[in-house]
C-alpha cells in the first residue's frame, strides 16, 4: 500500500536525473550498445585468409540496384514470370478442365439422374455448385502453381528488399514511406496480409497511406483474371509465337499501372488529407541466400497455393448455387440474373464493360477468384449460345482458352471488353477480407469506407476514359 | 537384450536427446515453459521456429516478414514448451509497432528463456540486439545461426568466447539445413529447467554520469520492488521517459513483474493483445 509515494518519488527522481543528463540519454546508450557490440565481435570473430577478390552478393546488388539497371532488371524479371506462368499454364489448364468438367459433369448428371434427384436440386448443386467449383480450379490452379513458386524463389532469394531500395526514392517524392515497397510486394500475394504488413511503418500516417493503397498491388485472386483475359483479347491479337510475349506484357504494364496508381494515390493524400514529411529509415539489403529449391516449390504449393485454392472454392460454392438460382427464378419473361444484366447494361456499356461484368463482380464480392467463373456462366446464360451447355446457368465443355474466347466474343466482347476488365480489376473495391482487416488496422469505418470506394470510382473513371478514346480512335 | 541396453545407452547419450523432441504444432496446451523467440530481421528465427514445432510458418528473405507473434509448441524430454516467435527488430528502443510488440513481451509476457537469434557472418550489427535483450531477461540462450554463411564468407566465430563473453549458452546453428538444432533444445532445456544458470553481460560502456543516474535509480526501484529482475533496464526506460514504462509504474504492473514465482503469462499475452 505504501508503494504509491514511492512510485511517485521514483517518477520525480527519474524526470530530476534526466534533467541532470540533458536529452543524451539515448545517444550516450546507443554509444555504448555499439562500443560493447564492437568490442566483443572484435574479440570473437576472425577472418581466415584474404577476403575473396570477387565478392558476387556485391556485384548482384551494384547490377540490381543501380540506378540504369535496376528497373529494366525488375521490369524483366517480371515479365519473364509472367511469360512462364502464361506459357506453361495453358497445357494442364485444358487437362483439368478436360477431366472435371468435359468428363466430371456429365458423370455427376449422370448420377444425379440415377438418384432420380429433382431438376432443381441437380441443377443447384451439381450445375451451380460443383461447376463452379471445377472451373474455380481448372481456371486458378495452373497460373498458381506457376507463379507463386516462382514469386517465392525471388522471395528466398532476397530480391524483394531490393525492389524496395529501387522504389524507395519514388515513394519519398510521394510522400510515402520506403517501406511500402515491402508492403505492396506483399500485396502481390495477398491483400490481407499486405495490410496487416504496413505495420513496420512507424508513422501512423504513413502507414495508412500504405493501407489505402495496397489494393493497387493485384493479389493473387486476381493474377488468373489478367493472365486470362491478356491470353484470350491482348495475345490473340498477335501472331501465334508472340502472343505468350505479348499477353505477359499486358500483365506487366497492368502491373505498373497498379504501381503508377499506388504512387499518384500516396502523393495526392500525403498532400491533402494525410499532409506531412515523409520520414527516412534504413533497409538491411540482407544477403543472397541461394533458394531451396524442392522445399520452396513444395512449401509454396502446400502453404499459399493449396490455401488460396481452397479459400477460392469455398467461396465459389455458395456463388455457383446463387449464380444457379438467380439464372433460374424467372420474373415474367427473364430470369433475375437477366434483368439485371438488362439494368445494368446501358452505364456497364457506356464505361466500356457489360453488365455481366458488373453482376459477376457483384456476386463476387466476397473473393476476386471466382469473377472469371462467373462471368463465363452469366455470358453463357445471357447470350444463350445455341449447343453449349443445357438449360440456364449451365457451364460448358470450355476445354481449351480458345473455347473461352469463343464463348466471350460471342457474349458481344471486344477487346475494348477485355482491356477494361483486366483494369476494373485492378481498380475495385478490395475483396470482404481485406475490407476487414482494414477495418481492424484502422479501426476506421471512415478508413475502410474510402478503402472501398476510391477504387471503384478511380476504376469507373478511367474505364469511361478509355472507353471514350477508344471511340475515338 | 543387447537391444534393450542398446535404448537406453542411447536414451542417456546427450548427442541422442534430440529423439526426445516431439513436434507439437499448434497444440499449447498445459506448456510447462514459455519460449520467446526474439532477434533481428532476416536470422532465421521463422526457420528456427519451424523447426521446433514442425508447423510451415512462411519464411522469406526480407526485413519485416513477420509483424505479428506466431505461437507453437513442441515437447522436449517430458516437458510442453510452448514457443513464440516474436517480430524481428533491430532494436528495442524505439516505438514501431513490431519493436514494442517485441518489448513488451519479454517485458511483460515473462518467458522462461528467450533464444536470441544472431546472424553469425553480421556479429557485430546484431549483438546490439541481443545486449538490449540481455538487459531485459537474464534468461538467454544465444542460437548463432546462418553459420554456413559466416563460413561461406571465411569468418570464425568463437562462440566459446563469445559465450564466456555474453555469460550465455551461445549454440551454433545452421538452422536451413538443421544443423545445431539438437544442441539448441538441450540448451533451452537446460536454461529453463535451470540447470544453467546465466550471468549476463551488461552494458559497461556508459559515461560515468549515466552510469551514476542508472545506478541511483535502480537502486531505487530495488527497494521499493525488491523481486525486480530487470531493475537496471527499467531505470534506463525512465531515464528516457519511456512512456510505457512509466505507466507501468504508475498502475502497479511492474508489482506485479516483481513478484519472482508469479510468472503471470496471462497478463503479459493481454498486454500484448492490446498492442498487435
Amino acid at each position: 500500500m505504501s508503494s504509491i509515494p514511492d512510485t511517485q518519488e521514483i517518477l520525480k527522481t527519474a524526470s530530476r536525473l534526466r534533467w541532470e543528463l540533458g536529452s543524451n540519454v539515448h545517444d550516450f546508450l546507443m554509444e555504448a550498445l555499439y562500443a560493447d557490440a564492437a568490442r566483443i565481435s572484435d574479440k570473437v570473430v576472425t577472418r581466415s585468409g584474404e577476403q575473396p577478390k570477387f565478392d558476387l552478393d556485391r556485384t548482384i546488388d551494384r547490377l540490381v540496384t543501380s540506378r540504369w539497371t535496376g528497373f529494366p532488371i525488375m521490369l524483366g524479371l517480371l515479365a519473364l514470370v509472367m511469360w512462364l506462368t502464361i506459357a506453361g499454364a495453358n497445357v494442364p489448364s485444358s487437362l483439368l478442365a478436360s477431366l472435371l468438367l468435359d468428363q466430371g459433369h456429365p458423370a455427376l448428371k449422370e448420377l444425379a439422374g440415377w438418384l432420380h434427384l429433382p431438376w432443381w436440386l441437380s441443377g443447384l448443386v451439381v450445375d451451380g455448385m460443383y461447376l463452379a467449383m471445377a472451373w474455380v480450379v481448372s481456371v486458378m490452379l495452373p497460373p498458381m502453381a506457376i507463379f507463386f513458386p516462382l514469386f517465392t524463389l525471388a522471395e528466398d532469394f532476397g530480391y524483394l528488399p531490393r525492389v524496395a531500395f529501387n522504389l524507395d526514392r519514388l515513394f519519398k517524392k510521394a510522400g510515402a514511406h520506403g517501406k511500402q515497397a515491402l508492403t505492396m510486394s506483399m500485396g502481390y500475394g495477398c491483400n490481407a496480409a499486405g495490410v496487416v504488413s504496413a505495420r513496420i511503418i512507424d508513422s501512423p500516417r504513413e502507414r495508412l497511406i500504405a493501407i489505402l493503397t495496397n489494393n493497387f498491388a493485384i493479389c493473387n485472386g486476381r493474377w488468373p483474371t489478367q493472365i486470362l483475359i491478356a491470353t484470350i483479347f491482348i495475345g490473340a491479337l498477335a501472331p501465334a509465337h508472340w502472343a505468350g510475349i505479348i499477353s505477359a506484357m499486358a500483365v506487366v504494364g497492368i502491373v505498373l499501372m497498379g504501381i503508377g496508381f499506388t504512387f499518384i494515390v500516396s502523393w495526392v493524400l500525403s498532400r491533402t488529407w494525410l499532409k506531412g514529411e515523409a520520414s527516412t529509415f534504413s533497409l538491411e539489403l540482407p544477403p543472397y541466400r541461394p533458394p531451396r529449391i524442392l522445399q520452396t516449390i513444395y512449401t509454396s504449393l502446400i502453404d499459399r497455393t493449396l490455401i488460396v485454392l481452397g479459400r477460392a472454392v469455398v467461396f465459389a460454392i455458395p456463388a455457383g448455387a446463387v449464380i444457379w438460382l438467380v439464372s433460374n427464378i424467372k420474373i415474367g419473361q427473364l430470369s433475375i440474373a437477366e434483368h439485371l444484366i438488362r439494368w445494368f447494361d446501358p452505364f456497364a456499356l457506356f464505361i466500356g464493360l457489360n453488365g455481366v461484368i458488373i453482376l459477376a463482380y457483384i456476386i463476387a464480392i466476397p473473393a476476386n477468384e471466382i469473377v472469371i467463373p462467373t462471368v463465363l456462366m452469366l455470358t453463357v446464360l445471357n447470350s444463350r449460345l445455341a449447343g453449349l451447355g443445357s438449360g440456364a446457368g449451365v457451364m460448358f465443355e470450355l476445354d481449351s482458352i480458345e473455347a473461352t474466347a469463343e464463348v466471350l466474343r460471342s457474349g458481344g466482347w471486344t477487346v475494348l471488353t477485355g482491356v477494361n476488365l483486366m483494369i476494373f480489376s485492378l481498380l475495385h473495391n478490395p475483396c470482404s477480407t481485406t475490407l476487414y482487416t482494414i477495418y481492424k488496422e484502422t479501426q476506421s469505418a471512415k478508413w475502410t469506407a474510402v478503402a472501398a470506394l476510391m477504387p471503384i470510382g478511380l476504376g469507373i473513371l478511367v474505364c469511361l476514359l478509355v472507353a471514350q478514346l477508344w471511340g475515338l480512335v | 537384450m543387447t537391444e534393450v541396453s542398446h535404448g537406453t545407452e542411447c536414451a542417456t547419450c546427450p548427442a541422442y536427446r534430440i529423439a526426445n523432441l516431439t513436434k507439437l504444432g499448434v497444440d499449447m496446451a498445459n506448456h510447462d515453459f514459455v519460449v520467446a523467440l526474439a532477434g533481428n530481421p532476416n536470422t532465421g528465427k521463422s526457420t528456427v521456429f519451424n523447426s521446433l514445432t514442425g508447423l510451415r510458418q512462411h519464411t522469406g528473405n526480407w526485413p519485416g516478414k513477420t509483424v505479428t507473434r506466431a505461437e507453437g509448441a513442441f515437447s522436449y524430454e517430458g516437458k510442453r514448451y510452448k514457443i513464440v516467435d516474436l517480430p524481428g527488430t533491430y532494436s528495442l528502443l524505439s516505438t514501431s509497432a513490431d519493436e514494442e510488440i517485441a518489448r513488451n513481451f519479454l517485458l511483460f509476457g515473462q518467458p522462461d528463456v528467450t533464444v536470441i537469434v544472431v546472424d553469425a557472418s553480421r556479429l557485430e550489427r546484431n549483438l546490439n540486439l541481443a545486449l538490449q535483450v540481455l538487459e531485459i531477461t537474464d534468461r538467454v540462450v544465444v542460437c548463432l545461426n546462418l553459420m554456413d554463411e559466416a563460413r561461406r564468407r571465411g569468418l570464425q566465430v568463437d562462440d566459446r568466447a563469445l559465450s564466456r563473453e555474453l555469460g550465455v549458452l551461445v549454440v551454433p546453428t545452421a538452422a536451413r539445413q538443421g544443423e545445431g538444432i539438437p544442441a539448441l533444445l538441450a540448451a533451452v532445456a537446460d536454461v529453463a529447467t535451470g540447470k544453467f544458470v546465466c550471468r549476463p553481460h551488461r552494458i559497461k560502456s556508459e559515461p560515468a554520469a549515466l552510469r551514476q543516474a542508472i545506478d541511483q535509480l535502480s537502486g531505487k526501484l530495488r527497494a521499493v520492488y525488491p523481486g525486480l529482475p530487470n531493475a537496471r533496464w527499467l531505470a534506463l526506460r525512465l531515464l528516457e521517459g519511456d512512456r510505457r514504462i512509466i505507466e507501468a509504474l504508475q498502475t502497479g504492473e511492474l508489482a506485479m513483474l516483481a513478484g519472482e514465482e508469479v510468472i503471470s503469462h496471462t497478463s503479459g499475452l493481454k498486454i500484448i493483445q492490446g498492442a498487435v
